[in-house]
């Protein structure tokens, strides 16, 4: 292989105080104002048509209070929100190699797609033989999950993955009812390693967590599981590959426990970018799987959502998906929106949102989906496992690893390199800001100290991985050389230097107060 | 593969690096179980060219009657607004579109600056104190407010009144249930669909807003009546922008106001995305569920806005925490506020007044048919009528004919056999006075043709 020439970094002078400006501005960094500030009630950027004026017929509850909402022109608009743009770090500005969170490239044809009128433009409740084409993509976007899982039926409506959560563990309780056994199993046990909407899905289903450790290699052992079953354990939430970036090696094993005790296995699905096309969850025992639409199949996480978390069920939970579902009657595609329409067997365990789910998502994953093919799901997971490989192998030697082998898609690091420097875990991060990038997941999971979870994804180049690398060899030989310094006082070149994140909870400010009212 | 950037030199080099032989990907795949490592999955097609994607997917979009392609009066919690062609331009923006959480927020600003206004144009919406960062929809938002009120009066029962949207109860029904304790539903009658008491056992009165027929009606008395009791009064919203044009619902005594806030700068979507808005009294803030972002400072003392309060959530407290929510609709409510941003409060007026007037435009020249009568006295942009025909047959007879005429009301409640003959019908400023005309003469048509 190529070295890539090493990233020298200058030495830094005392703490650089931001230049003075008499705007506060800083060339193209510009303070954006709020539009509280900027924006006036008078003013408007849309045009109207005129309409006839008419009687009223509001009943009396006419709005006559000042509501308070700034408008700017459309030309001052747009430059707000470019601005504003400005200051944001995206998956289009460089890696984002945020661990379990899975930031690939989002193509635009995905996007176009979903902006197609026939998409974008109908109604929910429209009748079903003027959107035949919109039931056809959800019918196709079914089978792609179906067969990339290895499972029985599908519910589209859950509009996130801690969404599927619920809908997965409720068709589980759904079918702990059918059987007699709520009252009995109350109990989910859940890994110190899982993600806290596991533990947090669990509670709100009325269930009790259960903590299972994991083992010194990081993964959880059959002996743990069966040590935490018995008569009242109604399910296990497990990750997988978990979020210490390894695949759980006894998963088979773990179902068939669970199974022989009555229980069932909820595949927490947020990390299935590692082993799409590759591996599926249906052949290893799952009765349960979210998938993060989002994540795998790249649909834009648009600084926070909208996500979507269809959750694939075993035939021992089909029944049991909520509504609304498809069903095809003759040649055409039907909806269910009512659980006393529901065919002969089904059980619907109720409605988890108004509509249909988040059909823009379908569109943008189906698209994603057709352009890779099996084939190309397949090589995308395998390219993302390589990728977190080389990372762990060209890093092992500055940083530290917690668990002796092995990493799918992401790898975690612990902070013991760190030990002694005066460096915390959050500076380390704090300094990628300053060198160009965004820094991996820090602090989680809670099972090792100081985590640091690294996923590159299979969006990115070997070229553009190498200077990830170097930029993380260099920090991680600076702070060990004792420039501390570099750390405690980053970012220094971000739109903001460090946020005082305590004041903010501690004098809770969440809505512009106009200054006199201050 | 287009968006695969390795070549297979860069596949062998960087496999050699990592110690495997540069033909064997599996080695890092060992521990996966013994035969369920797949090679294929032959059901499922090949890698497609971007040209033969959009064929396909262009086709199937063909077969869909798009709103903005023929007259169009469904409404029912889903709006058919304009969108400005600045909203779509914005959320479009890369830095905007491909970002991530705002974990950190000094390379975030531009995301916690937006949900910042986006939080206080939405307390000022709906007459409130505080307002998250943003939920999935107006109906799941309704159901973790029902939670919510659990949590905040440790009382066991929500009532549900009869004017609230059929799918928006279901949902609440659901979490409920599920949550461990019990949902009173009350009749859908329209005449008392603002109606419901409460009792010591009751955490909260839900109530729509105009309600699900389109009717709208003053809540203050039904706040006391919540109020004398203990419980909170929640007011669900389906149509944001009548915002524009009624009496807040924090002014007639709200405690939660939750809306779906797709009309404002968000499209149809067949459903979702959507935008959840959640408001409340700041004494309930510990309680509410999503996510907050806040005002401080940074080191240099510059005003800078972090998410906030983050301790109620999964992530910290995990099955303690106020929701399992760890998305919101982050780019939603870009959509939502760049549109409110460009409206302004004289804006926004315009827009409800110009809904209104188009309803009200509408229901007379529905009035006028024979035997169509318009069952809704006082409305927004919203309202329902009665026909000598079952509402789902002449819905499809207008389809038929090229007019998407409203929502069945048989579609929404089923089980009520004296609405079978009910339509929900919405109109909003893409109504022009021609789809008007043509819903009318169609309409004639069906009935009496």
């Amino acid at each position: 292989m190529v070295e890539m020439p090493k990233v020298i970094l200058p030495a830094v002078e005392a703490a650089a105080a931001p230049a003075p400006t008499f705007t506060g501005n800083r060339a193209l960094q510009i303070e954006e104002p709020l539009i509280f500030e900027i924006g006036s009630t008078e003013t408007t950027g849309v045009d109207f048509e005129e309409v006839a004026e008419t009687e009223t017929r509001l009943g009396g509850l006419e709005r006559d209070d000042a509501i308070g909402l700034p408008g700017l022109s459309e030309p001052e608009t747009m430059r707000h929100y470019v601005r504003l743009s400005q200051k944001n770090y995206s998956i289009d500005t460089g890696i984002f190699p945020l661990g379990s969170c899975t930031m690939k490239h989002n193509p635009r044809l995905n996007e176009k797609m979903a902006r197609l009128p026939g998409f974008a433009d109908i109604h929910p409740l429209q009748p079903e033989k003027t959107v035949q084409g919109a039931l056809a993509l959800m019918t196709e976007l079914s089978r792609w999950l179906l067969e990339l899982t290895g499972m029985h039926a599908v519910s589209l409506s859950p509009k996130a993955g801690a969404h599927g959560e619920f809908c997965g563990m409720a068709a589980i309780k759904a079918a702990l009812e059918a059987r007699g056994e709520a009252d009995a199993r109350r109990v989910v046990l859940v890994p110190v390693s899982a993600h806290g909407t596991n533990p947090a899905t669990a509670a709100h289903l009325g269930f009790t967590v259960r903590a299972v450790e994991a083992g010194p290699d990081g993964t959880v052992s059959v002996d743990a599981v069966r040590a935490a079953l018995g008569p009242d354990v109604a399910a296990m939430m497990l990750t997988n590959p978990n979020t210490c970036g390894l695949f759980e090696p006894h998963i088979r094993e773990i179902a068939d426990a669970l199974h022989e005790a009555g229980a069932y296995l909820y595949c927490d699905g947020a990390n299935f970018n590692a082993i799409a096309g590759k591996v599926r969850p249906g052949d290893l025992g799952a009765d349960a799987m979210h998938i993060n639409l989002h994540k795998t199949f790249s649909t834009p996480h648009g600084g926070g959502g909208p996500g979507a978390g269809p959750v694939v069920l075993s035939e021992a939970l089909a029944a049991y998906a909520p509504v609304p579902f498809l069903r095809r009657d003759g040649d055409a595609l039907r909806l269910v929106e009512h659980e006393a329409d529901a065919p002969d067997g089904a059980a619907p365990f109720g409605r988890l949102a108004a509509f249909h789910g988040q059909m823009g998502m379908f569109v943008r994953a189906l698209a994603y989906m057709m352009s890779h093919g099996a084939d190309g799901i397949r090589q995308a997971s395998e390219d993302a496992v390589l990728n977190a490989n080389y990372v762990r192998a060209r890093l092992a030697d500055v940083l530290t690893l917690p668990f002796p082998k092995g990493a799918m898609h992401e790898v975690l690091f612990d902070d013991g390199f760190l030990k002694g420097t005066g460096v915390s875990t959050l500076d380390f991060a704090k300094a990628l800001i300053d060198e160009g990038f965004h820094p991996m997941t820090v602090y989680f999971p809670l099972v090792v100290s100081g985590a640091m979870l690294i996923e590159p994804t299979e969006s990115e180049s070997k070229q553009g991985l190498d200077q990830f690398i170097e930029a993380v060899r260099s920090l991680a030989l600076a702070a060990k050389a004792g420039d501390a310094a570099r750390f405690t006082q980053a970012p220094r070149f971000a739109p903001r230097s460090r946020l005082d994140e305590t004041r903010a909870a501690r004098e809770l400010v969440l809505s512009y107060q106009e200054k006199a009212a201050k | 593969m287009r968006y695969l950037p390795h070549t297979d030199a860069d596949r062998r080099a960087m496999l050699a690096a990592v110690g495997q032989s540069d033909i064997d990907i599996d080695a890092l795949f060992a521990a996966v179980p013994e035969g369920a490592l797949r090679r294929d999955l032959p059901d499922l097609p090949r890698a497609q060219s971007e040209l033969a994607v959009e064929r396909v997917l262009s086709r199937l979009a063909a077969r869909n009657v798009p709103a903005s392609s023929v007259p169009f009066f469904a409404g029912a919690g889903a709006y058919h607004h304009h969108v400005p062609a600045t909203v779509d331009h914005i959320i479009q923006r890369s830095e905007f579109m491909t970002a991530y959480t705002p974990y950190q927020p000094e390379i975030a600003q531009g995301t916690l600056q937006y949900l910042f206004e986006f939080q206080s144009q939405v307390a000022a919406l709906t007459g409130m104190e505080v307002a998250n960062a943003s939920m999935y929809d107006g109906s799941t938002a309704a159901g973790e407010a029902v939670l919510m009120a659990h949590r905040v009066t440790r009382r066991g029962k929500a009532v549900v009144a009869g004017g609230v949207h059929p799918h928006y109860r279901a949902v609440i029904e659901t979490v409920s249930r599920l949550g461990g304790f019990e949902v009173d539903v009350r009749a859908v009658d329209p005449a008392t669909s603002f109606e419901a008491d409460a009792d010591k056992d009751t955490s909260c009165i839900v109530v729509q807003m105009p309600d699900a027929f389109g009717r709208v009606a003053d809540l203050s008395a039904l706040a006391e009546k919540a109020h004398e009791a203990g419980a909170l009064l929640v007011v669900v919203v389906t149509e944001a922008v009548s915002f524009g044009a009624l009496k807040s619902p924090g002014a007639m005594g709200a405690d939660i106001v939750v809306a779906e806030g797709q009309s404002i700068g968000n499209g149809l979507n067949f459903g979702g995305p959507y935008l959840g808005l959640f408001a409340a009294r700041k004494k309930f803030v510990r309680q509410m569920p999503g996510r907050l972002c806040g005002e401080t400072v940074d080191h240099d003392g510059r005003r800078g806005f972090v998410l906030t309060l983050s301790t109620r959530e999964q992530h910290i407290r995990r099955e303690k925490a106020t929701s399992n929510i760890c998305t919101n609709s982050g780019l939603c409510a870009l959509a939502f506020t760049a549109h409110l941003t460009l409206l302004g409060e004289a804006g926004l007026r315009k827009l409800a007044r110009i809904n209104h007037a188009n309803a009200v435009a509408l229901a007379k020249a529905l009035d006028s048919v024979d035997d169509v009568n318009v069952m809704t006295p006082a409305f927004f942009n919203e309202f329902t009528i009665r026909t000598p025909k079952p509402g789902a047959a002449v819905i499809d007879a207008l389809a038929d004919r090229g007019i998407i005429g409203g929502v069945p009301a048989s579609r929404l409640w089923p089980d009520a056999p004296t609405l079978a003959n009910a339509i929900v019908v919405a109109a909003t400023e893409t109504t022009t006075p021609d789809d008007i005309a043509a819903f009318r003469a169609a309409l004639e048509e069906v009935l009496h043709g």
